[in-house]
């Protein structure tokens, strides 16, 4: 089923993919000239596809559950924040805030994404395939940031549970953010991750990144809450 | 909040089409900034050497009774509330006659800038003035929601402190009374208690101190406390920069044949083939720059 932006509104397309009749076996949705509009597919809650033909603005999936959505261009501010469950999956480029207190699914980016990616992550999973700007993984409590290009200054700061994965260059560590060593048991973890995406990369090759726990109490008790 | 929009054209193809794609990035980040609008155009066409821009409630023909024994060899075009002054007369002579008359409010002023601004929902204020109407080879736009001064014209962007030159910002400095005092004491002179004024004016002082426009803005890191996303114009064109933190967004679209930039993409998403455009955020603490 195709919605075309230029010609329906905002929350009529919104309200149509919030509602979907579970009785119909309509799963697959596109949705043309998106027009750089703000919080397209937010709150989707079904098992469904939806494709987006172009860029959107902030917010796009915020919240999602269960829902697979593609973005084939760039996306703004927000992308997938506090998502819940599913795949959002961005084609291009992603502003700043991506997944942002992201609870759990996976949010895949393609190219690049800008500052304070994946900040204070609650449990998702980001993958990106490019760059990520400053102050990523800032306060991020749990999940896996995976990053295959470069990261910009202080990656990680501040950073609780969460784990990070660069591949590339890292400008600068936040505070008490430190690298970790890179055993078997997470290079099986991070393979896992990517195998799951089919990306062909060595886990090897990638260094991790996590707390130093200075910062924050940190009990041991706590650990398989994380 | 506030939205920036600027266009600068690589292909003179789009020349005349400049006011039109400005006005539909303009209406589009009504929304970011309901309380008034501005915009400066570049367009270097007028047999005239310079161009001065006006706001007055003076009627055109006592306008141009006024001036008359004082200007010699102009042509005024009358746009709303705002006049454009035509001349061959240099600013130095030009810009003191026109300071000393009350009831004329001096908007800015150089060798291809048209700058026009006023208080209202951006979408009337782009109509009134025509904006569509409009050709050039740049312009930079700016919808501001108040925060650092009153809505008024004079607390509206663009800034223009100096010829040719013009600033929009979308964010708000902290320590611009210190910084307007001391610029005040190099001779600088300020319309308004508004923050944008005062960046506009530390600009201005630094290029009138033959520093370039690049280092102007990297010193400006250092000097500008506070959040910002700035435009700034010049006559070849025009520069960007976020300060280090960037909160302030900022999306940039270049073609083969125009940079566009914006506070969102949806104030660009009516751009032609944008969806085959290079589309990226600028860096913090880094100066994007087009022409000039």
């Amino acid at each position: 089923m195709n919605f075309d932006l230029s010609k329906k509104t905002l929350s009529e397309v919104n309200s149509y993919l919030q509602h979907i009749d579970l009785k119909s076996n309509q799963r697959d949705f596109v949705i043309k000239n998106p027009l750089g509009n703000h919080a397209l597919c937010a709150g989707l809650q079904d098992e469904i596809k939806v494709t987006i033909k172009g860029h959107v603005g902030y917010y796009c999936a915020g919240m999602n559950k269960n829902a697979e959505v593609t973005i084939e261009g760039n996306v703004g501010t927000g992308v997938a924040e506090n998502m819940m469950s599913g795949l959002v999956h961005v084609k291009g480029n992603a502003s700043q805030s991506a997944g942002a207190t992201g609870h759990g699914g996976t949010l895949i980016i393609d190219g690049d994404a800008s500052s304070r990616c994946g900040i204070s992550m609650k449990g998702i999973n980001i993958i990106v395939k490019g760059s990520v700007g400053h102050m990523s993984a800032f306060m991020a409590q749990s999940g896996n940031l995976v990053i295959l290009g470069d990261a910009d200054e202080y990656l990680g700061d501040s950073i609780y549970e969460a784990k990070i994965y660069c591949l590339g260059k890292v400008k600068s560590l936040g505070a008490d953010c430190i690298e970790k060593e890179m055993n078997d048991k997470e290079i099986k973890h991070l393979s896992a991750l990517l195998e799951a995406q089919n990306i062909k990369a060595d886990p090897k090759k990638f260094k991790r990144y996590g707390s130093a726990r200075n910062l924050y109490n940190f009990k041991i008790d706590n650990v398989s809450n994380y | 909040m506030c939205g920036i929009v600027g266009i600068y054209l690589k292909n003179k193809k789009y020349n005349k089409q400049l006011g039109k794609l400005l006005t539909g990035m303009m209406n589009n980040m009504a929304s970011r900034g309901p309380d008034s609008a501005g915009f400066a155009v570049y367009n270097k066409s007028s047999k005239f050497k310079y161009t001065v821009c006006l706001q007055t409630n003076f009627d055109l023909k006592d306008l141009k009774k006024i001036l008359k024994s004082k200007l010699t060899n102009t042509k005024y075009k009358l746009i709303a509330d705002h006049v454009v002054i035509e001349t061959s007369t240099k600013p130095e002579k030009t810009i003191p006659i026109l300071k000393s008359i009350q009831g004329i409010d001096l908007v800015g002023y150089g060798k291809s800038i048209e700058i026009f601004k006023q208080v209202g929902n951006p979408k009337d204020v782009v109509k009134k003035f025509s904006l569509d109407k409009f050709s050039g080879s740049h312009a930079i736009g700016h919808t501001r929601m108040a925060t650092e001064s009153a809505i008024t014209t004079d607390g509206s962007h663009p800034y223009s402190t100096g010829e040719d030159e013009c600033l929009v910002h979308n964010g708000s400095l902290s320590n611009h009374n210190n910084l307007r005092r001391s610029l005040i004491k190099n001779g600088a002179e300020f319309k308004s208690l508004n923050d944008t004024e005062v960046a506009a004016g530390y600009i201005s002082n630094s290029l009138k101190n033959k520093i370039s426009l690049k280092e102007t803005l990297m010193n400006g890191l250092k000097d500008l406390d506070g959040f910002y996303t700035f435009i700034t114009g010049t006559q070849k064109g025009f520069a960007v920069l976020r300060d280090e933190i960037a909160c302030k967004p900022a999306v940039i679209a270049e073609t083969k044949d125009y940079v566009a930039i914006a506070s969102e993409f949806q104030a660009m998403a009516h751009l032609p083939d944008v969806n085959k455009a290079d589309i990226y955020e600028p860096k913090p603490g880094i100066v994007y720059s087009w022409g000039s």
